[in-house]
């Protein structure tokens, strides 16, 4: 059953999703997950927010990977996200200097996450936005979101997305300005202020 | 009132006639399992209530989920995909050979990509600080791996055979013996997150988590194929598993790809 054969495209079938689980703490966090952003970069922006279930209680065991453009608008190419060290076996860190724009951040026991990196560029019609993927135990399928960032109103009202979902939950995917370049973002998983989550097809 | 094996038992037997009843309407195969399952009780609360918004990708080639995050040979090292290396000594278990090819949907194999792996110890308890199973920790064993696939999309590990493990979501609820698999596309959208299981597992039926998957061809997929080709002689037991990536990619091919 398990091994497909592509020549065969009925049996080319979709590997199903699980949970993360609670377990995956030594094999999925790295340290500087979300120093995201090269070192003295002036386009350096801070995210953070919560992680909220439906009764509104913080999640202490999500975590979110994080990808987005350079200021640019354009998509990195580089490796080295998660460099180990060939010596100790360990992680050596992103190397402060190369922008992978991937990062990967869990929520601590309040149900916080933070991130560092650039602010991103618009690329297509689209107006700039970081994407999300939201991982946690009792989700059986990740979720997938957008972080817009405020400041670009023009930009946001031609968003294709951001045109067409309801003027009541636009506002869920966009990020609130705390103070120059620093943004909050909260997931709500479910009920009242739910996340807007995306599908691809 | 404590919860019961047969209560969930019930409600995985409810599900399941929920989904024949759709199918024999005419709604479509379901590949994935439901985000409100709530057999697994950690879903309720932790599910959208609300349709997500669908976006074709066909519009618009700049989207940058239709690009994934690179990874190279800086982000692994060389005994990272031998999870019996990583410490002084050798690990308590049986131990098997995992491989197989990660493919997309239409059958191509998906190269020099980020395969994650963690499971349980052979004794069925994970070194993690918030793990509670009174079952030993193996010294020699953490139980995480990493590799890139190669250019014929196939991951290799080493590893020992994890054990089953109570998870107290009821009482006597015991998870089949699998593991964990965390794996990149060559589009964002593609991403994956999975666990695997061994063929024939007892525990199977009573799996709250594993029958999430209510379609039975669907279920089948997330278990390996023993394959004695894969046994090294002397050394470890084989099994082969391979992945296809649901999501949508880009409909262009980059260079090289
Ligand atoms: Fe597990």
């Amino acid at each position: 059953m398990t091994k497909i054969d592509p020549s065969r495209p009925e049996t080319v079938l979709p590997t199903p999703s699980h949970t993360v689980g609670p377990f995956y703490g030594h094999a999925l966090p790295f340290p500087g997950g979300g120093d995201i952003a090269p070192l003295g970069h002036p386009d350096a922006v801070t995210l953070r927010g919560y992680v909220y279930d439906g009764e509104g209680a913080p999640l202490p065991d999500a975590f979110l990977e994080l990808w987005g453009a350079d200021p640019d608008g354009e998509l990195p190419r580089v490796d080295g996200s998660m460099r180990r060290d060939p010596a100790s076996g360990g992680f050596l860190g992103r190397n402060g200097v190369e922008f992978t724009g991937w990062g990967r951040v869990q929520t601590d026991a309040d149900g916080h996450w933070s991130a560092r990196t650039l602010r991103p560029g618009a690329r297509g019609a689209s107006a700039p936005y970081v994407s999300v993927c939201v991982f946690a135990r009792g989700l059986l399928v990740h979720l997938f979101t957008r972080i817009y960032l405020p400041g670009d109103d023009a930009a946001l009202a031609a968003d294709p997305l951001l045109r067409r979902v309801d003027p009541a939950r636009r506002d869920t995917l966009i990020a609130t300005r705390e103070r120059s370049g620093a943004y909050r973002f909260d997931i709500r998983l479910q009920g009242e202020g739910e996340t807007v989550f995306l599908e691809f097809q | 009132m404590t919860l019961t094996q047969s209560d969930i038992d019930r409600e995985i037997a409810a599900e399941r006639a929920a989904y024949d009843k759709r199918r024999a309407e005419g709604a479509p195969v379901e590949h994935q399992p439901r985000r409100d399952y709530a057999p697994y009780r950690s879903s309720v609360l932790r599910h959208p209530t609300r349709p997500p918004v669908t976006i074709d990708v066909g519009t618009d080639p700049e989207l940058v989920e239709l690009a994934s995050p690179a990874f190279g040979e800086r982000d692994v090292t060389e005994t990272d995909n031998d999870l019996t290396r990583r410490h002084d000594g050798e690990p308590i278990g049986e131990r098997i050979t995992v491989s197989g090819r990660l493919l997309d949907r239409d059958g191509r194999p998906v190269r020099g990509q980020l395969v994650e792996i963690w499971q349980a110890n052979s004794a069925g308890r994970y070194a993690h600080m918030r793990e509670q199973h009174d079952a030993p920790l193996d010294p020699n064993f953490t139980g995480v791996g990493r590799t890139l696939t190669d250019d014929s999309g196939f991951y290799r590990f080493t590893t020992v055979q994890p054990g089953p493990y109570p998870w107290r979501q009821h009482l006597n609820a015991w998870r089949p013996a699998h593991i964990h698999f965390s794996l990149f596309g060559t589009a964002f959208t593609q991403r994956l997150v999975t666990q695997m299981y061994f063929p024939s597992d007892p525990l199977f039926p009573y799996d709250p988590i594993i029958q999430s998957v209510t379609d039975d061809a669907a279920r089948q997929r997330l278990v390996a194929t023993y394959d004695h080709s894969l046994s090294v002689p002397e050394f470890s037991m084989g099994y082969h598993w391979d992945i296809v990536l649901d999501g949508p990619r880009a409909t262009w091919i980059e260079e090289g790809r």
